[in-house]
């Protein structure tokens, strides 16, 4: 992960599909080694260790596009690689949309924004056998009802992205992760249900204890031991943090720009308008240091940076790359995503919900009869419609008490309901990877039962 | 073909001599078994977005991955390099896993027997972009055609080619060539100022480019996505709560994926995970119910030749007249069970660990006629195309979103109605089956199944069947 050359591998390929015909070309290249240790039962279950890189390019012939990309980083792989993009311009439409983000908008960030720890790669590998090993045993012997396990895991990847483009840009970044995972099984008369907990960090430091791991792996799975299905009613519904940070992907999938100029998005055309409870405001920010949103530049080369999406109810902003921008008649905002090849798409920094008032015990006990949300399943949420209907697995509240487990229930409704309706944000705000929302509180939905 | 004519021999000059001193480095540890899976991989894709052709794509990878098995352990490691310095690397990386003398005897490598269910002489991606670039553009043509509501249109189309080559520390050496593609449309709608609906549709399979000229054109597929997306402007709010369901016959077939597919893969089972734990031989659906994964059928998506451990694919009966009959295993599953493979050891490319996978699920014909299914239904909903599914194999609790469906009222279709996930417990919900209908179709070609981060193609298939009580999470 040091020494080599990749940024000049990356400037070197622009040349040459410039020298090709190319009018304008982005090279992307990534690298990167994870490794991965699974304990179940006590025992090693397996190790994987492994590195890889590849690189893609996008070029431009006029208003043509065409990409392409390999794991052959040799001249004659690079070579077939830049033919390959070239050709594809071929077939593609003039698209008068298409092309480089302007001089003006290309940089990085300078400050260092802490997003590779050196730990990660020195640890021994039987030390981090033996974190997985810890977490599982606290899982295990939290509660005697704990009677199997799919196990605990720690992961850690380190990658290194370079970006170059024909108007100059260049840039490389490090980045690191590591996780601790435990998946324990809970299992009492006829009811075995499971649950995880993970913690993720940029670095060893960072990771919440094996201990504290398990033993709330070992709680959430415990608690929901002879869950059952209740009436078909409508009731207030509380999404725990875990689960609010689901509503934030659908937001992200509304605001994005792709969806916004397809028209189809259940927020198109509504900037400025008011699409929310005062109480909701809802930030991308890509810029914190330490941050698993965090990088210099997009995959553009484009600065990222703080953008307000929901401002007290008010829609401020959409998620945009350079052509989403250029359809819609805006600036990016610097949210361009792409893997290695292909135009760049959109994707988010740290996506958060800011922070309210309340405690989750204060909105929970607000509450005489309603569920609290601790998982959902399944995909059912139309951005297009704003329609909302997805498996959930919970508890009820009764007289603001977490009173009885409940599962095989669905939640429907309208996301825009849901953003009108929610009543209270929680003060539980915490990062725990690229999005995050405090517990929430949508006045009304329908839970789907017996 | 002969090993020296396959695909790694020829191109990397690769032997079996090789393949045997990599498995013996694999084993020097120790370990009960090793195996070595090459892959070389090259893809294209094509879109249209709003009548233009906004992107075209093409890029090859390859790899090996090296995997050595001790007890219940499973080392991996994996290069993209394929010198013979990285891959004794990657088996030394992957021998760390196991200590203590092999207990492997060594065997040299004999080629598996040879079939081809997927006889494509010349593959998609092989073709000239010029005839594949045509099918996007006639998708979005013929979607708009279909009616002036029709206001957005995407069409991609997507294949790959995979060679593959398999060498076992068993004595297995196999090599097989995979192509695959696919084609759908997605298609939006809006009328009187109302809000948007969008329609999806797509297929393929391993299969050559004529399929897409002669069998399922990019017409059929616009259709069927503008066909949706305009059904969907007059639709009213799903029911809430428990109800009758009928399901259509074909993709519907998901519910088979997601209800007991995912439970009945051995590596869930043999750690006594799965809801259908210890549940062999015991009445898990209606006497109605027989369900096969069968991974030989002719040019399906969900099919392979061999594995990706390279046991040959077979027809496996997992539920028969209701009884659970057997698991879908994979190679360390097998050995730690003491039961045969059955093909099903899947994996998503060289850098991953195989795993038990559903090949092509579905579920046998029955004897009703599918008209007189539906009248038999005072009050209900009838389901015929839906988005994704996901289950907890634990709980057994499955969901999936039914994107296309009719209210069912006095043994009559009336009104179409919104999306709306449905939601069930797998060793319960194939007991309400009071139904079954005889028009068993398998699905167009365009399923995609997720595991522990791992995708790979599959396919379903269902008749038109009659369910007595699921619950449907809509909001009326």
């Amino acid at each position: 992960m040091n020494g080599n050359h990749l940024a000049e591998l990356a400037v070197e390929t622009v040349k040459q599909a410039l020298e090709r015909g190319a009018t304008d070309a982005e090279c992307t290249i990534s690298e990167g080694s994870e490794f991965s240790a699974n304990v179940r039962m006590r025992e090693v279950e397996s190790l994987k260790q492994a590195g890889s890189r590849a690189t893609g390019l996008r070029i431009l012939v006029g208003q043509h596009t065409g990409s392409a990309y390999t794991s052959d980083l040799s001249p004659e792989g690079i070579g077939r690689m830049v033919g390959s993009a070239i050709g594809l311009a071929s077939i593609t439409t003039a698209d008068p949309h298409a092309g480089l983000p302007d001089a003006a908008e290309l940089g990085a960030i300078a400050e260092e924004l802490q997003l590779y720890c050196p730990d990660v790669e020195t640890l021994e590998t039987s030390f981090k056998i033996e974190l997985a090993r810890k977490a599982e045993a606290a899982a295990l012997e939290a509660d005697p009802r704990i009677t199997n396990s799919e196990g605990a895991s720690f992961d850690s990847h380190v990658g290194r992205r370079i970006f170059a483009n024909s108007r100059g840009f260049v840039g490389e970044y490090n980045s690191s992760y590591c996780s601790l995972t435990a998946v324990p099984v809970a299992r009492e008369g006829g009811s075995m249900e499971r649950d995880y907990w993970m913690s993720l960090s940029r670095g060893f430091a960072g990771l919440e204890s094996p201990d504290h791991i398990g033993r709330v792996a070992a709680d959430r799975a415990v608690r929901r031991l002879g869950a059952r299905k209740v009436e078909t009613q409508r009731v207030p519904v509380v999404f725990e943090p875990r689960t609010a940070r689901s509503l934030l992907g659908s937001i992200f999938e509304a605001v994005h720009g792709e969806t916004i100029y397809r028209n189809a998005s259940f927020l198109a055309g509504k900037l400025g308008q008011k699409v929310a409870t005062e109480n909701l405001t809802v930030i991308d920010d890509g810029t914190i240091p330490g941050f698993f949103g965090t990088t210099p530049f997009d995959d553009e080369g484009v600065p990222t940076r703080r953008t307000a999406i929901i401002e007290h109810g008010v829609l401020k902003n959409y998620l945009l790359n350079t052509y989403t921008a250029r359809k819609l008649g805006m600036k990016t905002t610097g949210n361009a995503s792409r893997g290695l090849s292909g135009n760049a798409g959109i994707g988010h920094g740290s996506l958060f919900i800011e922070r309210g008032a309340c405690s989750p015990a204060e909105i929970i006990a607000a509450i005489s009869n309603g569920l609290y949300v601790t998982e959902l399943i399944g995909s059912g949420v139309n951005v297009v419609t704003g329609d909302y209907s997805r498996g959930a697995v919970g508890l009820w509240i009764r007289n603001g008490e977490l009173a009885f487990p409940v599962s095989e229930v669905t939640i429907a409704g309208n996301l825009n309901n849901m953003l009108m309706d929610m009543e209270a944000i929680g003060s539980d705000l915490e990062f725990r990877g690229s999005t995050a929302a405090p517990t929430v509180l949508i006045r009304e939905m329908t839970v789907g039962g017996k | 073909m002969a090993f020296s004519e396959s695909f790694f021999a020829s191109r990397f000059g690769i032997t079996t001599g090789n393949l045997e001193s990599y498995l013996g480095d694999a084993l020097r540890e120790g370990g009960d078994y090793a195996d070595l899976y090459f892959e070389y991989l090259s893809t294209s894709q094509i879109s249209i977005d709003e009548s233009i052709v906004k992107s075209a794509t093409e890029g090859v990878s390859l790899g090996v991955g090296v995997r050595v098995i001790a007890g219940e352990r499973t080392g991996y490691a994996y290069s993209d390099d394929l010198s013979p310095e990285k891959i004794r690397k990657a088996a030394r990386v992957a021998a760390c896993i196991a200590a203590g003398p092999s207990k492997v005897d060594k065997t040299s490598l004999e080629e598996g027997q040879k079939r081809n269910l997927y006889p494509v002489f010349t593959a998609p991606h092989e073709t000239e972009f010029a005839e594949r670039v045509d099918l996007v553009k006639r998708a979005d043509a013929a979607a708009r055609a279909c009616d002036p509501r029709i206001f957005q249109v995407q069409a991609t189309y997507a294949d790959s080619l995979r060679q593959v080559m398999i060498a076992t520390s068993a004595g297995i050496l196999s090599f097989d060539r995979q192509p695959l593609a696919r084609l759908s449309v997605a298609a939006l709608a809006k009328q009187n100022g109302g809000p948007p609906q969008r329609g999806y549709a797509g297929g393929g399979g391993r299969v050559e480019l004529s399929f897409f000229l002669e069998e399922k054109t990019p017409e059929h597929f616009a259709r069927e996505a503008a066909r949706q997306a305009i059904v969907q402007l007059d639709a009213v709010d799903a029911p809430a709560g428990e109800t009758t369901i009928v399901l259509g016959p074909g993709w519907p077939g998901v519910l088979l994926h997601e209800a007991v597919g995912h439970g009945l893969e051995a590596d869930f089972n043999r750690k006594k995970v799965s809801a259908f734990s210890d549940r062999i031989g015991q009445q898990v659906a209606s006497p109605l119910c027989t369900v096969i994964d069968d991974g030989t059928i002719r040019n399906r998506r969900g099919s392979l030749n061999v594995d990706d451990e390279g046991n040959p694919t077979q027809r496996n009966v997992l539920i028969e007249n209701g009884i659970l009959r057997g698991y879908l295993q994979d190679q360390l599953s097998s050995r730690i069970l003491h039961e045969a493979p059955t093909g099903n050891g899947r994996r998503e490319s060289y850098e991953h660990i195989p795993m038990p996978r559903m090949t092509n699920t579905f579920m046998l014909a029955g004897e009703s006629d599918p008209e007189d299914i539906i009248r038999s239904v005072p009050k209900g909903i009838y389901c015929v195309n839906f988005g994704g599914g996901q289950v907890d194999i634990t709980s057994g609790n499955f969901v999936f979103s039914a994107s296309e469906s009719y209210l069912i009222e006095n043994g009559k279709l009336t009104r179409p109605v919104r999306s709306a996930t449905l939601i069930g417990n797998g060793p319960e919900a194939l007991r309400y089956v009071s139904m079954v209908g005889n028009d068993l179709q398998l699905d167009e070609g365009i399923g995609i199944c997720g595991k522990e981060g791992q995708s790979v193609p599959v396919g379903v298939g269902i008749p038109t069947i009659k369910i007595d009580r699921m619950t449907v999470g809509g909001t009326a």
